[in-house]
């Protein structure tokens, strides 16, 4: 935005704050939400959520595991629900027998993994609670190998800082990507899943294989993951903010909170 | 020593202009508004992301909710309260917005930070202003508790806490008679209990159960959110601690209004109050 729109909102606002009235002070909200500098202050609050948490949490501090008695009944599918792609739609049919995780960037080996080659590395099953953005929440049973194990395979060059997950599922033109920093890729409760509630995931929730980063909220949980990548910066990746709703309407990289 | 200008060579009476509030009140006071207003308005928007509210640790769609805000088939707005439901068109659930639209949202845009749907910006204000909020409560609370605030101002004593006591600040209150000189210089017994209810109740009610339904928080202080019964629990009841806050707050309004509006905002604005005249 240029600075001659900011000067006008400003002359706005204070316009709007002469009258006083509660119709002044929303619209005055709405041109502050509007100014970067403004969202630029409140969105400062990110890295102070992100390293309070870190602070009083440690960095292998688990999320709450529950029962199976805990469980809910019915697990809420959120998202992309159907994914349209036809390579994604081919691999569906055919059970993924023929698909592919790649795992490439900055990695010493690139990798390759079917699903049974994931299904026979050494597995965690937990049962946490998916909190979404939106404010519900859903107890489910989660299995896979957990990303640690899959990024010592490959072997991370000391570059890297932050681990991409590419996903088969778009929104208009725009594909589905997540990202998280390497202390949430080594927590001992991420995982690939590709075993929900005792059987594999389908495709609302996110066949063959969704991250599980339980100390965040659902939209970091990314679904159909195709390829994962090392990078040393979120930069320069579509909108630069590290996801797809990051990029697109302005939510937290960190949903710690 | 008890009596606030006692000070004074002379005891100050009717109609004369002393010192009333503290600098630290007056700040606090000003910048909780600001913060709590935004709170209130930017968490009903997130409210409208999912206007539905359970017991238990989770609830979503599929789960039994004891509130909901939502639309009828026929387009008419519904606030439903376990089985007793109320027809809110035009206010909640389906209402229209500036230019004319009919929205379905729970809450109405003149309510809501930013006043169209916009999940990630009422997450940002809401969260960031979170912060102004808890500070600006624990660096207060403790402050009061040094400079004897708390212990002179708000502290119930025993004579007060009696039955009849409270009763018949309950009648004066309803017959709108407030006091006049110095003692409108000392809050009465319900001013008490309403302050110290939103100081050490409502206001530390309202942030732990937002910090219960962070899943960051949770891994770090798994009771946070136990303590409650569970995340839906504390989501419930932030909802209800923030209507609790609306409550006082409409209260306040009335109370400052019918004891002199212009006296009462100066006071808190400049510290300085001047003694009410006895109406009698």
């Amino acid at each position: 935005m240029s600075g001659g729109s900011i000067r006008i909102s400003r002359r706005r606002l204070l316009g709007a704050g002469a009258l006083g009235a509660g119709g002044a002070i929303l619209s005055g909200c709405d041109r502050l939400n509007a100014s970067p500098a403004f969202r630029g202050l409140i969105e400062s609050a990110e890295g102070l959520h992100m390293r309070s948490q870190r602070l009083i949490a440690g960095r292998d501090a688990l999320a709450r595991e529950f029962a199976e008695t805990d469980m809910s009944p019915v697990f809420r599918a959120n998202g992309t629900r159907e994914v349209a792609d036809g390579l994604y739609r081919a691999n569906l049919a055919a059970g993924f027998a023929q698909w592919t995780l790649a795992i490439g960037g900055l990695v010493r080996r690139s990798l390759s993994l079917s699903l049974a080659a994931l299904m026979a590395l050494p597995q965690r099953e937990q049962i946490t609670r998916h909190d979404c953005v939106e404010g519900w929440s859903a107890i489910g049973k989660w299995q896979g190998p957990q990303l640690s194990r899959i990024l010592a395979m490959a072997g991370l060059l000391p570059d890297a800082r932050y681990i991409v997950f590419h996903c088969a599922d778009r929104y208009g033109e725009a594909p589905y990507y997540e990202s998280i920093d390497l202390i949430d890729a080594f927590h001992p409760q991420t995982i690939l899943a590709w075993r929900m509630n005792g059987a594999p995931l389908t495709q609302a929730h996110g066949a063959p294989l969704r991250l599980r980063v339980e100390r965040q909220l659902g939209y970091k949980h990314a679904k159909y993951v195709m390829r994962v990548e090392a990078r040393a910066s979120l930069a320069g990746l579509y909108g630069g903010r590290g996801g797809l709703w990051e990029d697109r309407a302005g939510y937290e990289w960190y949903a710690g909170i | 020593m008890d009596k606030p200008g006692a000070a004074d060579a002379q005891e100050p009476r009717s109609g004369d202009l002393v010192r009333r509030h503290r600098l630290s009140t007056r700040l606090w006071h000003w910048t909780n508004a600001v913060a709590l207003l935004v709170m209130l308005m930017s968490g009903l928007m997130i409210f409208n992301a999912h206007p539905r509210l359970y017991w238990g640790e989770y609830g979503a769609n599929f789960d039994s909710a004891w509130l909901q805000i939502g639309a009828t088939s026929g387009g008419e707005g519904v606030l439903r309260i376990g089985d007793s439901s109320w027809r809110t068109t035009g206010l909640l659930g389906v209402w229209t917005d500036g230019d004319g639209t009919v929205r379905r949202n729970a809450f109405p845009g003149w309510a809501t930070i930013p006043s169209t749907y916009d999940l990630a910006s009422a997450r940002v204000w809401h969260l960031a202003f979170a912060w102004v909020l808890s500070l600006g409560l624990l660096i207060y609370l403790s402050w009061s508790l040094v400079d004897g605030h708390i212990r002179r101002d708000l502290h119930i004593v025993r004579a007060e806490w009696r039955l009849s006591h409270i009763w018949r600040d309950v009648k004066d209150h309803a017959r709108l008679r407030f006091p006049a000189g110095i003692a409108a210089l000392r809050y009465n017994v319900l001013q008490k209990l309403a302050y110290a209810g939103v100081l050490f109740g409502l206001l530390p009610l309202v942030i732990v159960t937002g910090l219960a339904m962070s899943p960051g928080m949770d891994a770090a202080w798994p009771w946070l959110s136990a303590i409650w019964g569970g995340r839906q629990s504390a989501r419930s009841l932030h909802f209800l601690a923030a209507f609790g806050l609306v409550g006082f707050f409409a209260v306040h309004i009335v109370m400052v209004l019918l004891s002199g509006p212009i006296n009462q905002v100066r006071a808190m604005v400049t510290g300085r109050f001047r003694l009410p005249v006895d109406r009698a």
